[in-house]
């Protein structure tokens, strides 16, 4: 059934046509190796293989993907073909600035796009996907207070927080100390003010947080962290929640990094190509990664590799460029309207969505909620069930499963994230999966041990494959 | 708006059912001085306008398809066989997202395990991960991994890693107290360890083909920074090398990693391309980046599941081993499609058409008067002159008879003033080496 690629090669086979070589051979005079052991096989026995391996996806484009804090709206098809035009994927990184005018304009024009949307002064789009923006972003704080002659070496997250803030945190040497969440959701300032000091750098903040809630404080939490001279870090895993609606940099974010992978349609991919755009306020700016697009006087674009104050580089050349043109088109098609309409549409999806499972699953913080919310399964519990059982069941009934067991704050947690790309009748189906399944939790619980039944694979020991991992094939 | 499946009756509906009477309503809880209640001025397009101005935007630019091109410096243009596209763009694959409920991603997660044994296949480590952003901070995550294996702070790295490896590298060492410490090349270019110390270093970086294509000698090296202590990283910026020349592990590399772009993506203005990362197994638990299992299901069938997550970042938070969670998945089933294709006769024509390529691009220039190689070390399918005269005139020259030329090395190399590097790999034709060439030529005959 899984046979590998391997096991289906065979001598004598190919799968491509070369065409044959039209200069002399010369002498090779570098030590070269032995076979590989790359498989062989014909075209079509190629195509076979993906195509099956394909099936055994579900994808967004087969169904509901509620997956919350990833934002698996619809990818529009339109992105993927402006992407693939030759005057875009042809392109080389070394080619001369006058001969790549097109691609540098696209980048400004996405760069101002994107500070309108988010209220900041200048991007880079270098950083590769969002954990890379809040590396980005915590290099070029401590590039700020480095010039500035402070010493500063503390980040705040809240105990919310997804797990790539204190994890860049550590990667940009800094100490992580965790804030805590107060009864409504939001970060309890009361523990913020006891944790902020001089020794503070950065706030790393998700708005709406992973609770899927807006907090309502930010603009007196930001005031806090601004009063110790630190600077307020965007996390912007949830920017689908306030597009159009609020402006991180209205409320106080000195520094933001985008998900164009989530809130701007372009596709995961499987876990990616993504693109985590990262923008600053103007004092910021002179620290941005080289190379930055600039506009000439004339018109023309270039890009600015003299940059005295830079932080560096992040990567190499100008990060997934492809990725950003499908931002782009992105924008393009829905304009200022489209974006907040996107917005409302996908926090009323949510909101309904919500109001139909709410009261059968227990929701830990009853507000409004913003693109996503999160409910515990604590009850199943006392039929001997876990989060893990109720996902599983979930994939019997068709639907890809929520986050599941995040954030760490809600005990088995489900984290719902509908998007405005799916339909009141979809929301109901899903809805009315749910509550089937607490139903069946209670009258039958082995439905859910036993879950998945109709999945290419059954229920996989994760246990045993983590006690001798077995990484490739021999 | 076409993706938006709510009708206005809907709306109305849905937002009585939660007894409000306006959008603004759901809105609320955003305090009113910073509540937006205009949209942003950026005009909204219709599909065929949308489609219209990006087409104007890509006629702008110049690209390598339809322009002869001796580009490289870790970005390469080779053949991608037309099955590729039709496999990437089926929407199983490329609309999913990272493989969390591993019972409906079997695809994804199998696709995934056969592309961490091509990547163990080519570079003869014994695990590879499922990749990283690219080359540059597949580098830089192979020296802090370094960091972790031997606890200490200071990482050689040869001067001829591609710059921008070495920017990234800078970057990111810079403030976890890493001194990072530059080896010199000799006269024939290659790696020079007679002027610096192994004593304390946690990792050597060696980039093999080096940015000059210059090939190195990496057993030496190895076993240099080995008697030390120290972490062995081969480095490389093009992955079609490894289908001719020694596999990583032939020189006991600790870590090999860098830029897949070569294996079946367009050069894509520089990304997205693919960041590889293999290492020995006895490493594995200090690696970055997700990892894919063998597994079995409840009915004992074969399965694939992410393992050893506990070294990652949604597990582990600030005590992982990185902080990488999207990483690019789609571009690694790219390049194991690739290497299905073409398998092992066909990577290795590959491989082999760059060498023969390149060395008679080279034959070629070195018959213009004035120019001559910048080093003597053997190359793979790169290659410096040194020229009288400026690169950037030259190139510029080259450009406006629709060829582009090399890079010039002064912006990164400032010794090296009047060097330029050139590339070739199969798809540069007899015919368009020649063109080059006389045009190179002529453009010499000028300076005269």
């Amino acid at each position: 059934m899984s046979e590998l690629i391997f096991e289906k090669s065979k001598h004598g086979c190919t799968g491509c046509s070369l065409t044959h070589l039209d200069v002399p051979q010369a002498e090779i005079d570098i030590p070269t190796r032995a076979g590989i052991g790359l498989p062989t096989l014909s075209e079509p026995e190629v195509v076979r293989h993906f195509t099956n391996l394909s099936r055994k996806n579900f994808a967004l484009d087969i169904g509901f993907y509620p997956l919350g804090s990833c934002t698996m709206k619809y990818n529009p098809k339109v992105n993927e073909d402006m992407a693939a035009l030759p005057g875009f994927a042809q392109l080389h990184p070394y080619q001369p600035d006058s001969s790549a005018q097109g691609a540098l304009e696209l980048l400004w024009e996405l760069d101002r796009a994107l500070c309108e949307i988010t209220g900041m002064d200048r991007f880079t789009l270098q950083p590769a996907a969002g954990a890379h923006g809040e590396l980005t972003g915590l290099f070029l704080i401590a590039r700020y207070f480095q010039e500035k002659g402070q010493k500063r070496d503390i980040v705040l997250v809240p105990d919310s927080a997804h797990g790539t803030n204190p994890a860049s945190a550590a990667l940009a040497g800094c100490q992580v100390v965790v804030v805590r969440s107060d009864s409504r959701g939001g970060v309890d300032l009361e523990d913020l003010k006891a944790k902020l000091s001089d020794r503070v750098m950065a706030l790393m903040l998700t708005n709406p947080n992973t609770l899927g809630l807006f907090d309502e404080n930010i603009l007196t939490i930001a005031e806090l962290v601004h009063a110790v001279g630190g600077l307020l870090y965007y996390d912007g895993a949830n920017l689908e929640g306030t597009c159009g609606y609020a402006r991180p940099g209205d409320m106080g974010f000195d520094v933001v990094h985008v998900n164009l992978h989530k809130t701007f349609s372009t596709p995961h991919g499987g876990g990616g190509p993504g693109s985590g755009p990262v923008g600053v306020k103007e004092m910021l700016e002179p620290f941005l990664p080289v190379p930055v697009v600039t506009k000439k006087a004339d018109g023309a674009f270039a890009l600015d590799w003299e940059r005295p104050q830079t932080i560096g580089m992040m990567r190499s050349f100008l990060g997934n460029f492809l990725v950003a043109v499908k931002a782009y088109t992105y924008i393009l098609s829905l304009g200022g309207t489209g974006l907040r309409q996107m917005t409302a549409d996908a926090v009323l999806n949510a909101n309904y969505l919500l109001s139909l499972v709410k009261g059968t699953y227990e929701l830990p913080y009853d507000r409004i909620c913003k693109h996503e919310f999160v409910l515990s399964t604590h009850k199943f519990g006392q039929w001997g069930l876990k989060v893990t059982d109720v996902a599983k069941r979930l994939l019997d009934k068709g639907f890809h499963a929520p986050t599941i067991a995040f954030p760490l704050i809600v005990d088995g947690a489900l984290m719902v994230e509908p998007t405005e790309t799916e339909s009141k009748g979809t929301l109901e189906s899903f809805a009315k999966a749910l509550l089937e399944i607490e139903e069946e939790a209670r009258t039958h619980p082995e439905l859910l041990k036993e879950a998945p039944r109709h999945t290419p694979v059954r229920r996989i020991d994760d246990v045993a494959a983590n006690r001798s991992p077995v990484l490739r094939w021999k | 708006m076409r993706y938006f499946p709510l009708t206005p009756d809907d709306r109305v509906e849905m937002l009585g059912a939660l007894g409000l009477s306006s959008t603004e309503d759901l809105f609320a809880d955003i305090p009113a001085a910073i509540r937006i209640r205009q949209p942003f001025s950026i005009p909204a397009l219709f599909e065929p306008e949308v489609v219209e101005r990006l087409e104007s935007l890509a006629a702008k630019n110049l690209n390598t398809k339809s322009t002869s091109s001796f580009l490289g410096g870790g970005i390469y243009r080779h053949y991608v066989p037309a099955a590729i596209k039709h496999l990437l763009m089926r929407a199983e694959f490329y609309t999913a997202y990272t493989p969390y409920q591993a019972e409906v991603s079997q695809g994804t997660l199998q696709a995934v395990f056969e592309y961490q044994t091509m990547i163990c296949l080519l570079t003869g480590m014994e695990v590879a991960n499922a990749s990283m952003y690219d080359g540059a901070t597949a580098v830089a995550e192979a020296s802090l991994m370094a960091r972790s294996i031997t606890g200490r702070k200071r990482v050689l790295v040869a001067g001829s890693l591609h710059p921008q490896y070495r920017a990234t590298l800078r970057t990111y060492l810079h403030l976890q107290g890493l001194e990072l410490v530059e080896v010199p090349w000799d006269e024939r270019g290659a790696l020079d360890l007679s002027r610096v110390c192994a004593e304390e270093a946690a990792c050597l970086i060696v980039q093999s083909p080096n940015f000059f294509g210059l090939v190195e000698e990496m057993s030496a090296a190895g076993q240099w920074i080995h008697a030390a202590g120290g972490i062995f990283v081969h480095a490389f910026a093009e992955a079609a090398s490894l289908g001719l020349l020694p596999p990583s592990a032939s020189f006991d590399a600790d870590i090999a990693c860098g830029e897949g772009q070569s294996l079946g993506m367009p050069p894509s203005y520089g990304g997205p391309g693919l960041g590889i990362f293999a290492a020995k197994e006895k490493y594995v638990r200090r690696m970055p980046g997700r990892l894919i299992g063998e597994a079995l299901d409840a009915d004992g069938q074969r399965a694939f599941t992410m393992v050893l997550a506990t070294r990652e970042q949604h597990i582990r938070r600030e005590k992982a081993t990185s902080n990488i969670c999207s990483n690019q998945a789609l571009c690694a089933l790219n390049a194991l499609i690739y290497l299905s294709l073409l398998g092992e006769e066909g990577f290795r024509q590959v491989a082999e058409q760059c060498y023969h390529k390149a060395h008679y691009l080279a034959e070629r220039l070195q018959a213009v008067a004035g120019l001559k190689p910048t080093f003597a070390a053997p190359f793979f399918n790169e290659v410096a002159f040194t020229i009288p005269g400026s690169p950037q005139a030259l190139n510029a020259y080259l450009l406006k008879h629709g060829i582009l030329g090399g890079i010039a090395l002064d912006r990164d190399y400032p010794g090296l003033a009047n060097s330029w590097l050139v590339a070739a790999t199969e798809m540069n034709s007899k015919e368009q080496i020649d063109a080059l060439v006389a045009r190179v030529a002529q453009w010499r005959g000028g300076l005269a």
